[in-house]
């Protein structure tokens, strides 16, 4: 697709909308939202980066490989749970602790792992179908 | 080639052998305190919640073993540095060898049922392995896999035995278990129990009909055939008869079928020995014969009986292993082990002829040996049992079959005209024929004074099986008595068939024929048979079609959640109907018509389009029941999925039909079915409200415990958090999945 209006807007759009996809995640502890909406708007948005150039030029824009995200949110997921073990306490038990007033635990950690690992995949297929 | 002794790596086979050498020190050294009753032991919490334990223990009986197996292991360490010096598995072969052992300890010094069963099956994997080590080899290969097979899938059955025991005894520990014969005899278990553990100690002992796999192991370089499949490994199923003989045996059935498929497997052993003329085969089938008479042996369950098995056990361990160390030197000194072929080396390799005169001797069973002692007490049990005149000639002829066997592997090979062999045949070095030496003369030792080996070795172990016996008397000479009567009479029998040999030669031709109906046939054709049903219905429902995957998941589901319907339909009341609101009727259907347009369309533009909007409206429903989490990433996915189309629909080919009249009907027909139990599902779960205490929970606790007031979130990362971790896997994997489909794609169509 070749529109200069829609290039100009992604370019625009994208930031808002990656932010916009890390605020649903966030939010997604007491309101509705999460890793899994978080992950999937932040792929759909780069969709929309994939439809105003090209595959190949989103690759590059987005200046990190899927496969990494992928494997780094599996690693993060995996992580959080690690503390609760080396408490003697079993695998992914959640620990809590203050960050100034708010609450803080190992959940929110495996929440930004789902978030890498939808965004990971998402952006993985999308890729490599758009570039055939 | 030839004298095998100049290689630089002979050497390395003794080097390796210090670890089985260690381990017979502390064996040996732990023996006095068995003696005076102060048993090793360990026991470490495994699975504590299910009672398993990792414990080993260390009493008379298993230290028997222990010490055979690293006794017999050291000499075959250092024996298989010269027979396999310049194999170009060397390292691989030793590293399974101690793998092997390493098992084969764990097994007989297991002190509870679930650690056994983990060594057992070990030991099956690493015989696996060392069986097809020549892996190139198509025989080699498809040994090993009829073994692994064999064992693998009696140790199944075992498995089965042990948990049931377990459940009926209360515990997995075998002291636990030792004085519950009396309950565990009463249980109506107890017939399922016994039949499944023999299943296991039968195919690990190659008992009829379970003895073909033994054979046909002889693929196996020589070293590992006399330690695995003789000396050790083979006596796995023996050692677990002895072990459990105080929990399982005084019954009429125990009796009766160890009686008899060890009296068969006696004789069926000896007589194939007498027919087949290759080294290590004869021998393999006079090993399956000694499996057969110890298991025979364990059938009476008298302390005399014991007794004889457990001597037997020692003598044969020492002999066999000795004679097929002594096969694999003419072997690898001459380059053939056909018996048809071999004569006249007694010249060329004097120590070897003589060293295979020691241990003939002992399979023979007649001379100052272990093995004469075990014949003569072999004798008097089956004197004893309840059927002797059937037991009596079964064991007479046995013994005089492996007499004539002893004769034609102590003297055909070395006797008579000089014979022409592929390699010009030289002694072995001492370092070869130092195993053999060794084992035979101990042979002689304990035959000699038998009373040593009765107290350090036999006494402890008799003792360990059946607590309440007290030892018996080993001696060479027992006066003028029955049983020495029929020994006599088996050895003249053996010397007239040992004579006689070459008219049986018309027999051995037909062997290969006959075969065809053995249960080794049997067993290959079921195999094969299992084999190509496999292939036939993976070709059916894994055929490449993604249409036919769907059709096949979806017929499944229907099947086995429609099955929990038959108890009966949910039902729906009006009532129900009546807060019905306009606009979901309006969503249902635009549903409706969306899916329609789908299915009719030839646009796949539009098709892809239409399914969005089913999407869309579904997620709609979502909100207007208060489910904000699942509508939000329902629209996230629709929109999702529809660029993934539209991205796909650039390399499909142009749209050309729909599918037949007939495949839409069954299409249609599957989506109806599928769509109604989906409709009852709902409306049965909503009617039950199963979800109700669930739902509460969660509510209750999300805030308390997990500080979040989302409870779908909470419950996806904090309370199922390794659900969902194995959900995000899965995703990762798909992604991977179709990352590599694409990629494989492309790179062929570039090639």
């Amino acid at each position: 697709m070749n529109s200069i209006i829609l290039r100009t807007a992604a370019r625009y759009l994208i930031p808002l909308l990656f932010l916009f996809s890390i605020f649903v995640l966030f939010r997604g502890h007491n309101l509705p939202g999460g890793g899994f909406s978080g992950g999937l708007l932040a792929a759909t948005g780069f969709a929309l980066y994939i439809f105003a150039t090209d595959a190949r030029e989103a690759k590059k824009a987005l200046q990190i490989d899927p496969h990494l995200l992928m494997g780094a949110g599996l690693l993060v997921a995996m992580g959080s749970g690690l503390p609760g073990l080396i408490q003697g306490r079993p695998f992914l038990s959640s620990i809590w602790g203050h960050i100034g007033s708010e609450v803080v635990g190992t959940p929110v950690l495996f929440d930004i792992g789902v978030y890498l690992v939808v965004l990971g995949s998402s952006l993985t297929i999308m890729l490599n179908l758009g570039e055939e | 080639m030839a004298g095998g002794s100049s290689h630089g790596s002979s050497w390395r086979g003794w080097a390796i052998s210090l670890i089985p050498l260690g381990f017979l020190i502390w064996f040996l050294a732990l023996l006095p305190g068995a003696l005076r009753g102060e048993i090793w032991s360990l026991s470490v919490p495994w699975i504590p919640q299910l009672g398993v334990f990792f414990s080993l223990r260390a009493d008379g009986l298993a230290l028997l073993f222990a010490i055979l197996i690293s006794g017999i292991g050291m000499l075959i360490f250092g024996y298989g540095g010269h027979y396999l010096a310049g194999h170009r598995y060397f390292v691989r072969c030793y590293v399974y060898l101690v793998a092997f052992m390493i098992s084969m300890l764990g097994l007989v010094l297991a002190g509870d049922l679930i650690t056994m069963f983990v060594f057992w099956e070990l030991t099956s994997i690493t015989s696996y392995l060392l069986i097809g080590l020549d892996h190139e080899r198509e025989a080699a290969r498809k040994a090993a896999l009829q073994a692994l097979l064999v064992t693998g899938g009696g140790g199944l059955a075992l498995m089965v035995g042990f948990l049931m025991l377990g459940r009926v005894g209360g515990s997995f520990d075998l002291v636990t278990l030792a004085p519950l014969g009396d309950v565990v005899l009463a249980d109506p278990l107890y017939l399922p129990i016994l039949l499944l553990i023999l299943a296991g100690a039968f195919t690990k002992s190659a008992q009829f009909p379970f003895h073909f796999w033994l054979p046909n192991a002889m693929e196996a370089p020589t070293p590992i055939s006399a330690y695995l499949h003789s000396a050790t490994m083979v006596k796995a199923g023996v050692y677990l008869l002895a072990r459990l003989t105080s929990v399982l045996s005084g019954s009429v059935e125990w009796t009766v079928l160890l009686t008899s498929f060890g009296a068969v497997t006696m004789l069926l052993g000896a007589v194939m020995a007498f027919l087949v003329s290759d080294l290590k085969k004869i021998l393999a089938y006079s090993t399956i014969s000694a499996l057969g008479t110890m298991v025979l042996l364990l059938g009476p369950g008298t302390p005399a009986a014991v007794n004889a098995a457990i001597v037997f056990l020692l003598a044969h361990a020492l002999y066999k292993a000795a004679l097929f160390m002594i096969a694999g030197i003419i072997d690898h000194q001459t380059g053939t082990r056909d018996v048809t072929i071999l004569s006249g080396l007694r010249r060329a390799m004097p120590v070897t002829a003589a060293v295979a005169a020691v241990a003939a001797i002992s399979l023979a069973g007649f001379g100052p040996v272990l093995s004469f002692i075990a014949k003569e007490m072999l004798l008097e049990t089956v004197l004893a049992a309840g059927n002797a005149s059937i037991l009596v000639p079964v064991a007479i002829i046995s013994a005089a079959i492996l007499t004539a066997t002893a004769c034609i592997l102590a003297i055909r090979p070395f006797y008579g005209l000089r014979c022409v062999t592929p390699i010009a045949p030289t002694e072995a070095s001492p370092g070869f024929l130092a195993g053999p030496v060794v084992l035979a003369s101990i042979g002689l030792l304990f035959g000699i004074v038998p009373q040593f080996a009765g107290t350090i070795l036999i006494a402890p172990a008799v003792a360990a099986i059946m607590p309440q016996s007290e030892a018996l008397h080993l001696a060479l000479w027992h006066g003028l008595n029955v049983p020495l009567l029929l020994s006599v009479v088996s050895v003249t029998l053996g010397v007239v068939l040992f004579v006689t040999w070459e008219r049986f030669s018309t027999f051995r031709t037909r062997l290969p024929q006959a075969a065809r109906f053995g249960p080794a046939a049997l067993w290959d054709n079921t195999v094969e048979a299992t084999v190509s049903f496999a292939g036939w219905q993976s070709r059916i429902l894994q055929n490449g079609y993604l249409r036919i995957y769907l059709l096949m998941i979806l017929m499944a589901t229907l099947l086995f959640v429609g099955f929990s319907f038959l108890d009966g339909l949910p039902l729906v009341s009006i009532a129900d109907l009546n807060d019905v609101r306009l606009h979901e009727v309006v969503v249902a259907a635009v549903i409706l018509v969306a899916t329609l347009f789908v299915i009719r369309t030839d646009s796949r533009l539009g098709a892809v389009a239409g399914l969005g909007v089913v999407g869309y409206s579904v997620a709609f429903m979502y909100t207007v029941f208060s489910a904000p989490d699942l509508a939000m990433t329902q629209f996230a996915i629709e929109t999702l999925t529809v660029v993934l189309f539209v991205l796909v629909l650039y390399h499909l080919p142009r749209f050309s039909a729909l599918s037949p009249a007939r495949t839409r009907l069954r299409d249609a027909l599957v989506a109806i079915a599928v769509g109604a139990m989906m409709t009852m599902l709902v409306l049965g779960v909503t009617a039950t409200n199963a979800g109700g205490r669930a739902t509460s929970f969660y509510a209750e606790r999300s805030v308390i415990e997990a500080h979040g007031r989302n409870v779908v979130n909470v419950i996806l990362v904090d309370f199922r958090g390794l659900d969902t971790l194995g959900e995000i896997t899965v995703l990762a994997i798909a992604g991977l999945g179709v990352y590599g489909l694409l990629k494989l794609r492309v790179e062929r169509s570039g090639s």
